[in-house]
């Protein structure tokens, strides 16, 4: 769900400097900031984490007995795989508190328990099967989003108005509008099944093995091309409109006036000047759309069957596999806040202003 | 900004153009069902087996699905429960983005330290794949209501900061200080004070939700949580999908409600554009005779400035 809005919002790290009020605490050192970007960070994902211990519990019913039920119809459970479940889950005989510390550590040894899906595997590997191949695709197509999303920006809104900005901005706007999960599924009938250019499902060639060979790698990368296109377009035209919006504010301020008027060369002042500048934003940006992008790439690989967490998620759904749903649901929004803070301290290594607390 | 939005909104063409889609669609969804079924005689869940997966036709203008339903019926009844589930969604959303965001921005303090904090935590937690966890435990009870609800409960963080914003650059003006001194309540102050000078604000914020919230609700009904069984435009990609309309070439199936839900995002875009224009004067294109002006002041050659 890229269409969240034509800008890129205020960011929490400009936020947090915002409500801090001039005056009161004079500087932060650099080594504070992350301290308190850290402590944010742990906070939110203790609440992630005690969401997850809520949710099973909150609701009418009892999932746990539920669970155990539906696996001990396909095979006989030990004592231990019933506790592990109980402690996952609820046991209705123990006090909520105690219920939690045992949970919390349970959860500490990523202990998830067994799955249903994929009925005996435990959940845990079940995950790490699937990570690689969503870390690869995400990663890949966030670094390429925002490279061309930047740079396509940095161009339309350092001459707003020009043929350029006229084409690509609309363009953009419309990209950023479309559901990404009705995009894959264009995608998936024009070139997969029309064109029949590019594969459709799975990760690669179902008859290779996996192993450093051409023919694996081509394949590797044959299967992840939609999937990636796909993400990217959205993403990029989510970079392309705040970067383009920042621009067009930074080009009329005075210090790039002047560097016109020393002379210098119409692309050292674009991009040494106005995008130094303009960036920023768009480097908070990126933690925030963060969880935005990795939503609508669950369902991409729903769409792709691409073998990564999105498309276990789906899987889990489609056959009720709590344990799988609540680890999984864990893994990313822990991964989500981990992305996050990498973002932040980025955006304060690159912006002394977050750091030292003024605006 | 507050009363340049007020005075423009009319004025800007992109907000005019998105107001205009949204407009279509309400009546679409109000009007449509009593136009297909009861003027044009179709079903949406008519079910005539033998004619599953025609292509369009005369008798069937969009075609129909696998078991034979009209895809026309379906997509203009769909259009109701998607614009429902929707409106609530976002009537949810945006209440709660109004209180915590106008709140902590005029409390300032405490109260502010901890709602941008709450804000913030509950804006980096992925809501998407929250939604898919609490939908799938609840598993389809209440119906539609339940999904809006949970859409709402989770969806109002984003607003709830652009509000928070709005309100700093508002507490200090003259009428708010005038409401101080006559003595007036926070609570007054922010219910009559406030949010009705936010008005433009969040009525545009509102509509990014309604259209955020059909995005949600069809993602959801997508992978086959949510209303499935009533007809929804999510709800039909999810049995176009099931019943493999990809993979049998049967584009009518599914590309008329993904093109719906485009087209209603593309409405909240421009809205969302527009907004921004009136918001940020530089954003707007000038006219060409103000471009050739601006451009000569700004040292550039004519050539360039084309």
């Amino acid at each position: 769900m890229t269409a969240s809005s034509g800008t890129v919002a205020p960011t929490t790290a400009q936020e947090r400097v915002a409500v801090r009020r001039p005056g009161r605490r004079p500087r932060l050192g650099a080594a504070r900031y992350f301290v308190q970007r850290l402590g944010f960070y742990l906070a939110a994902a203790w609440i992630a984490v005690t969401l997850n211990f809520l949710l099973p519990r909150l609701m009418p019913g009892d999932p746990a007995s539920a669970l155990i039920a539906q696996m001990q119809g396909r095979s006989a459970l030990s004592g231990e795989q019933i506790a592990s479940i109980y402690r996952l889950f609820g046991d209705p005989g123990e006090p909520l508190w105690s219920q939690y510390v045992t949970y919390l550590g349970q959860v500490a040894h990523l202990d998830f328990g067994l799955s249903v899906a994929f009925f005996p595997t435990p959940v845990w590997e079940v995950i790490s099967a699937g990570l690689p191949w969503t870390i690869g695709l995400v990663g890949i197509t966030a670094v390429l989003s925002f490279v061309i999303g930047t740079a396509g920006g940095i161009m339309a809104g350092g001459r707003a108005g020009s043929r350029t900005d006229s084409v690509a901005t609309p363009a953009a706007m419309f990209l950023n509008a479309l559901p990404t999960f009705w995009i894959a599924l264009l995608f998936v009938l024009v070139f997969g099944f029309q064109l029949a250019w590019l594969p459709t499902g799975g990760a690669y060639d179902g008859d290779l093995t996996p192993g450093f060979s051409a023919a694996f790698i081509g394949s590797v990368i044959s299967h992840a091309v939609l999937p990636a296109l796909t993400i990217a377009l959205g993403w990029s035209a989510t970079w392309f409109i705040g970067m383009r919006n920042m621009m067009i504010t930074t080009v009329s301020e005075d210090y790039v006036l002047l560097a016109r008027a020393k002379g210098l060369g119409r692309t050292r002042v674009m991009f040494r000047y106005a995008a130094r500048n303009a960036i920023l934003p768009s480097v908070a940006g990126f933690a925030v759309n963060i969880g935005n992008v990795v939503g609508g790439q669950l369902l991409v690989e729903a769409v792709f069957a691409y073998p990564g967490v999105g498309y276990l998620l789906y899987q889990s759904v489609a056959s009720v596999d709590y344990p799988l749903m609540q680890a999984l649901f864990l893994m990313v929004s822990l991964s989500v806040l981990a992305a996050n803070f990498l973002a932040d301290s980025v955006y304060g290594l690159i912006d002394p202003r977050a750091r030292e607390g003024r605006a | 900004m507050n009363l340049t939005l007020r005075g423009r909104l009319p004025e800007n063409r992109k907000v005019r153009a998105g107001l205009a889609i949204l407009v279509f669609f309400a009546l679409f969804a109000l009007a449509g069902p009593f136009l297909v079924e009861d003027a044009f005689g179709l079903s949406a869940t008519a079910i005539h087996t033998a004619d599953g997966m025609q292509p369009p036709s005369g008798a069937h203008l969009l075609g129909t699905t696998a078991t034979g339903e009209d895809v026309l019926a379906q997509l203009v009844v769909g259009s109701r429960v998607s614009l429902l589930v929707g409106l609530v969604a976002a009537v949810i959303s945006t209440t709660l983005s109004v209180l915590v965001g106008v709140a902590g921005g005029y409390l300032g303090g405490t109260p502010d330290a901890l709602l941008t904090a709450g804000t913030n935590i509950a804006l980096v937690i992925p809501s998407l794949p929250l939604l898919i966890i609490v939908a799938s435990y609840v598993k389809g009870r209440g119906g539609w209501l339940t999904v809006a609800l949970i859409i709402g409960l989770t969806s109002w963080p984003w607003g709830a900061r652009g509000k928070r914003a709005q309100t700093l650059s508002l507490r200090r003006r003259d009428f708010v200080t005038a409401a101080e001194m006559t003595g007036e309540s926070r609570w007054w102050i922010i219910t009559r004070e406030l949010i009705p000078s936010m008005a433009p604000l969040i009525s545009a914020s509102f509509l990014s939700a309604v259209v955020l919230s059909m995005f949600a609700d069809a993602g959801l009904s997508f992978i086959g949580l949510g209303n499935i069984n009533l007809t929804s435009w999510g709800s039909m990609l999810y049995w176009a999908q099931n019943a493999s309309a990809l993979a049998r070439g049967a584009w009518w199936w599914f590309i008329p409600p993904g093109a719906c839900i485009a087209v209603v995002g593309i409405a909240a875009g421009l809205i969302n554009f527009g907004i921004d224009e009136i918001a940020n004067p530089r954003l707007r294109k000038p006219g060409r005779a103000v471009r050739r002006r601006a451009a000569a002041a700004a040292l550039r050659t004519p050539e360039e400035a084309r």
